[in-house]
């Protein structure tokens, strides 16, 4: 189906067109993360997410990768997709302003049937450094870098006309768009990147406009988050993060699930281990029958976070850096499975797609509802580019 | 002597003073049991309802409750009664008036100490007393009392109700 | 005496065919509507006393008795209606304030009727509540900025430790609770059937203005005290067996003025309870004559937690005026752990007419932009929001938490519940329902166990309804509805009533 047209003839921006209209999520996710750090291309996501062909409807796919850009690892790369060329403009003169442009080009992509109408696609690679302290004291001098980043992608996301930044990590990035995930893998060359921890999408909207900003995973700073499911709570959970200065300016309600993780993790300083307790917490009938401190705790966690608690089907993958985070809701009302494999954390929709790239792993599960799959990374083995010979997961070598 | 199905032995009608209305509906609704259609409207318009209710209540101010017979278990009426019309059930306790054996002497109105027997309306021998509505799953004016002022239940939790309340001071 | 213009309001409907003349109707009315005529047999009813209460409707054993409104028909007239007609007639012939009970029946937009809730379906499913755990649980209290861990061990000895401390909070099992209603606006009966359910279901009741009656101490563990600007009743005994405390700044149906207990009404067990003499009046003044200024809200605030010891939530109730939401944001900077919200519509024992219908604005809309407000300044989790003045069923509490109420005060459907039949009488001390009097041949007709049957009844019932519409949306914990406005749509509301209360109208997708 030709979507180019109709995309075209819109006179807004797609963006604007695409808000008025919310999408659901659906319905595949797929996640690999090497916990020893060592890095794999794009093929093995690909490959399993394209078993799922069936659960997608060819209007969204999208992967995020972590550790693709160990030359600029330091520095912060983004992701942006212009509707023309006037907010390309635009928004690289805002670029410049603020920060130190080392890089920047287009995205290589590859014709692929069945992907069309692709918006453009940039990277660019900058620094904050000197600018950034310059520019801190004109803002106000209790801005982390963070928050700089933060406020400054809420800026051109909700205030340039056609402009989308997509991501905006350290040595990591998000390639998304309107296809088949196996299809946009394709398109983006994805097998040409090695990166040590993946997540893929693959979307069923019931609308049928596709906007590629609108594809999973949704991203900001280095955080990336795919979803199955929909969330009932939606409403409660953007006035929570409102508050803390997040605009849910897009049409996914999976972006309020990124909010969440930032300002809980990021702002709040909750640890990883126990954020399962928030964002699904266990029932009261369940608490009651905890130990005295652990009951207070959750208790404590339900009053304060109540806000937080995301009700509604979903199974989410959430990327980091340092970790790959998956989670069910209370009451598992999406499927999750995950596996491990040596040093291979795998967290899928389906069984399958864990099978064909892992015919044999050493242990598979089903994390029960509100039970996280956690993968962290060993810190420092991210090595620069090597000749190094990948292992294939059933022991044939593959090309690296 | 005809006994209530499920026999509920031992339960009789306790009165809640604090919570009679003085409505009188106990009263009325004991005189549509024993009239002859069974129904209040003909009842009342078409017998002329002579019959006694035979529950009464008394009334000083605002304070009010309605007495039936006791079914004491002592009863000084079955002492009395010349011709062996009165009798206490040797199961339930309750003490019903044989109208057949009945001769209206009137021994029983005279030495009943709640003054809860009475003489028929129409001045026939027959006397008028509470006799628990045997025929019935409870009391016609224990069932119709809009405020729950009578209660029919056992003896035994009477008096732990009545321990709570004095102890509680429930008024 | 010179004529008097007052016409009757109410007509008894008799049907003669049913009538027996077991005058039960005449021994019920306290405004000795009916008279029996022994000679003829027949009751005769005198329709000018009749307020309209059912009460002998409601015990008529025959149902011979139909009670209508009674309207004289003036020449039609949109500009002076029969009510204005009316009240200036009353007005002429007293020299008074009109009185009156309960709250504004005034045809003001009710915007809960204007209000449709949501449904998940094929994307999202809904939830069973007959089948899967649906939670109402809610806690009232300030909430902390941030919660403090200490982790002790790794792997899997791992321990997490809460380090900071918790507010004390409320717990309730169900988003509702009772209101406040002084006792001595309403009998002890009625007050004792409400603090029993309270206790029962696990929630909580409020003791209004009159103090707390000893016989009720036992059931502290669930009372809100109040602090109301006479100070009736309030010692240090008071203060700590409750379970928290309420100022009472305002009350929704008089914003501004104080309450009103006439001296009639003052009997032994008041005088007793309130701390004041047997027999006088017993007058609220309109604000509290230490409180003239938000930092001396502040100042009292700080007193009363220094007096309980800091182990309790303290808050404050006020009506919903114009300003209500800086009025909100400045209550919760002072230092209250909740923010009672009284609205428009909210009920009274004695009210001025003038000022129950023309002063305040409805509680949906000072909801909606007070939960707005408290979260532009960054504030709303510091207290928790309970909205009040007329929650009329469990649909209105889901809307109302939607919004952003945290949970709400029921105090009219509370007394529609025990017989209640809003004659708006209540003033007069002849409530034939034994609610709204201290008549002690009247308080008998409330029979505080029938009372509480009749409120658990109320509240699981509305607790059930609850849970069917959380499901229904998908949502199986209350707290994932606080303040979800995306749940809500408007129908036939304007867009400036759609915008201040913060949801779309009905067709608009997310």
């Amino acid at each position: 189906m030709d979507w180019s047209g109709s995309i075209k003839k819109m006179k807004d921006s797609t963006q604007e067109y695409f808000t008025r209209h919310k999408i659901p999520s659906g319905c595949a996710v797929f996640g690999v993360a090497n916990e020893a750090g060592e890095r794999f291309d794009g093929r093995m996501l690909i490959d399993g997410i394209s078993v799922m062909h069936e659960r997608s409807n060819g209007l969204g796919g999208g992967f995020a990768a972590y550790g693709i850009y160990p030359e600029f690892s330091d520095n912060w790369a983004f992701h942006i997709f212009y509707d023309d060329t006037a907010a390309r403009k635009q928004t690289e003169d805002e670029l410049a302003k603020n920060f130190k442009i080392l890089l920047s080009e287009k995205i290589p992509t590859k014709k692929v049937s069945g992907i069309s109408g692709p918006p453009l696609i940039f990277r660019y690679f900058l620094d904050t450094g000197d600018d950034f302290k310059q520019n801190s004291r004109r803002k106000g001098a209790d801005k982390t870098e963070q928050e700089y980043i933060v406020d400054f992608v809420m800026h051109i996301n909700k205030n340039i006309r056609g402009a989308y930044i997509i991501s905006s990590g350290k040595n990591m990035g998000i390639f998304k768009g309107v296809g088949f995930p196996e299809d946009i893998g394709k398109f983006f060359r994805l097998d040409e990147y090695k990166g040590y921890l993946w997540t893929s999408h693959g979307r069923f909207p019931t609308n049928s406009v596709g906007w590629w900003g609108g594809a999973h995973p949704f991203g900001l700073l280095d955080w990336s988050v795919v979803h199955n499911g929909e969330i009932s709570s939606y409403g409660t959970n953007k006035r929570f993060v409102s508050g803390s200065g997040y605009e849910c300016t897009l049409s996914t309600d999976t972006e309020v699930i990124t909010y969440l993780f930032d300002l809980l993790i990021r702002k709040q300083k909750i640890d990883l281990k126990i954020i399962h307790l928030i964002l699904a917490s266990p029932l009261w009938q369940e608490i009651e029958r905890m130990p005295g401190d652990k009951k207070e705790l959750v208790k404590a966690l339900r009053i304060l976070y109540g806000s937080a608690l995301v009700n509604g089907p979903f199974s989410i993958i959430v990327g980091s850096t340092g970790f790959m985070y998956a989670l069910n809701d209370r009451i598992k009302l999406r499927p999750l499975v995950a596996a491990r494999k040596n040093e291979y954390l795998f967290v899928s929709s389906e069984e399958a797609p864990i099978r064909k790239v892992c015919p044999s792993p050493d242990i598979l599960w089903h994390p029960d509802g509100g039970e996280p799959v956690i993968g962290m990374i060993k810190k420092n083995t991210v090595k620069k580019e090597a000749g190094k010979r990948l292992a294939r997961l059933d022991n044939r070598p593959v090309e690296v | 002597m005809p006994e209530r199905p499920g026999d509920d032995r031992m339960k009789r009608i306790y009165i809640q003073e604090e919570y009679c209305i003085g409505c009188r509906l106990c009263e009325i609704y004991c005189q549509v049991k024993y009239s002859k259609s069974k129904k209040i409207i003909k009842a009342y318009k078409e017998e002329m309802v002579d019959i006694l209710p035979r529950v009464l209540v008394e009334e000083i101010g605002y304070n009010s409750f309605a007495i039936q017979c006791r079914h004491c278990a002592d009863a000084p009426c079955v002492s009395a009664c010349i011709s062996g019309a009165m009798q206490k059930n040797k199961n339930t306790g309750v003490v019903t008036c044989d109208e057949d054996k009945c001769v209206g002497c009137w021994s029983c109105i005279m030495v009943c100490p709640y003054g809860v027997i009475r003489r028929d309306l129409a001045g026939r021998k027959i006397v008028s007393k509470c006799d628990l509505c045997v025929d019935e799953d409870i009391p016609v004016c224990v069932k119709n009392c809009p405020n729950e002022a009578l209660k029919f239940i056992e003896k035994d939790e009477n008096e732990k109700n009545m321990v709570k309340s004095r102890n509680g001071k429930k008024k | 005496m010179a004529l008097k213009l007052t016409q009757s309001e109410f007509e008894t409907e008799r049907d003669e065919n049913k009538c027996i003349s077991c005058q039960v109707c005449v021994r019920q009315c306290s405004n000795d509507v009916h008279e029996y005529d022994n000679d003829e047999d027949t009751i005769y009813s005198d329709n000018l006393k009749c307020v309209g209460c059912h009460r002998c409707e409601s015990l008529c054993p025959t149902g011979a008795l139909k009670i209508k409104e009674r309207k004289s028909q003036f020449r039609t007239n949109y500009n002076w209606s029969a009510g204005h007609l009316k009240d200036i007639y009353r007005q002429a012939d007293s020299g008074g304030v009109l009185l009156t009970g309960m709250g504004s029946d005034k045809p003001n937009t009710v915007y809960w009727d204007r209000i449709l809730f949501n449904a998940s379906q094929v994307t999202n499913p809904s939830i069973d509540p007959l089948r899967e755990p649906m939670e109402i649980k809610t806690f009232i209290g300030r909430k902390p900025d941030r919660l403090d861990f200490k982790i002790n061990g790794s792997g899997k000895n791992t321990r997490v430790e809460l380090k900071t401390k918790m507010y004390p909070q409320l717990e309730l099992s169900t988003p509702i609770m009772f209101s406040a209603m002084s006792y001595g606006s309403i009998s002890f009966n009625a007050c004792r059937s409400l603090a029993s359910a309270a206790s029962q279901f696990g929630t909580y009741y409020n003791t209004g203005e009159g103090g707390m009656h000893k016989d009720l101490y036992k059931y502290a563990k669930n009372t809100i005290v109040q602090v109301a600007s006479g100070r009736f009743g309030v010692d240090a005994d008071y203060l700590n067996a409750g379970s928290a405390v309420e100022i009472k700044i305002g009350q929704g149906a008089k914003p501004g003025i104080g309450g009103h207990l006439p001296g009639e009404k003052v009997t032994k067990d008041i005088s007793n309870t309130r701390m004041i003499p047997e027999g006088t009046d017993a007058l609220s003044p309109a604000p509290h004559h230490d409180i003239y200024s938000i930092e001396d809200l502040a100042q009292l605030i700080y007193a009363l937690k220094e007096a309980t010891d800091w182990s309790k939530p303290v808050g404050v109730k006020v009506s919903a005026v114009h300003n209500i939401a800086p009025i909100a944001s400045g209550i919760v900077r002072a230092g209250a752990d909740f923010v009672a919200i009284d609205g428009l519509r909210g009920g009274t024992g004695a009210a001025p007419q003038t000022i129950r219908d023309n002063v305040g604005i409805p509680i949906e809309l000072a909801v909606a932009s007070v939960d707005e407000r408290l979260r532009e300044e960054g504030i709303r989790h510091k207290a928790s929001i309970i909205v009040g003045g007329s929650i009329r069923s469990s649909s209105d509490v889901i809307k109302a938490i939607a919004l952003g109420a945290d949970a709400v005060y029921i105090g009219t459907a509370a007394l529609i519940a025990m017989g209640c039949h809003l004659c708006q009488k209540c003033y007069t001390g002849k409530c034939n329902w034994g609610i709204a009097t201290q008549d002690p041949y009247l308080t008998k007709r409330l029979n505080p166990e029938i009372g509480t049957r009749r409120l658990l009844n109320l509240l699981r019932s509305w607790s059930l309804e609850i849970k069917e519409m959380l499901g229904g949306a998908g949502i199986n914990a209350v707290e994932s509805l606080k303040g979800n406005r995306e749940h809500l749509r408007g129908i036939g509301l304007n867009d400036r009533e759609l915008a201040v209360l913060g949801i779309k109208h009905a067709g608009e997708a997310w």
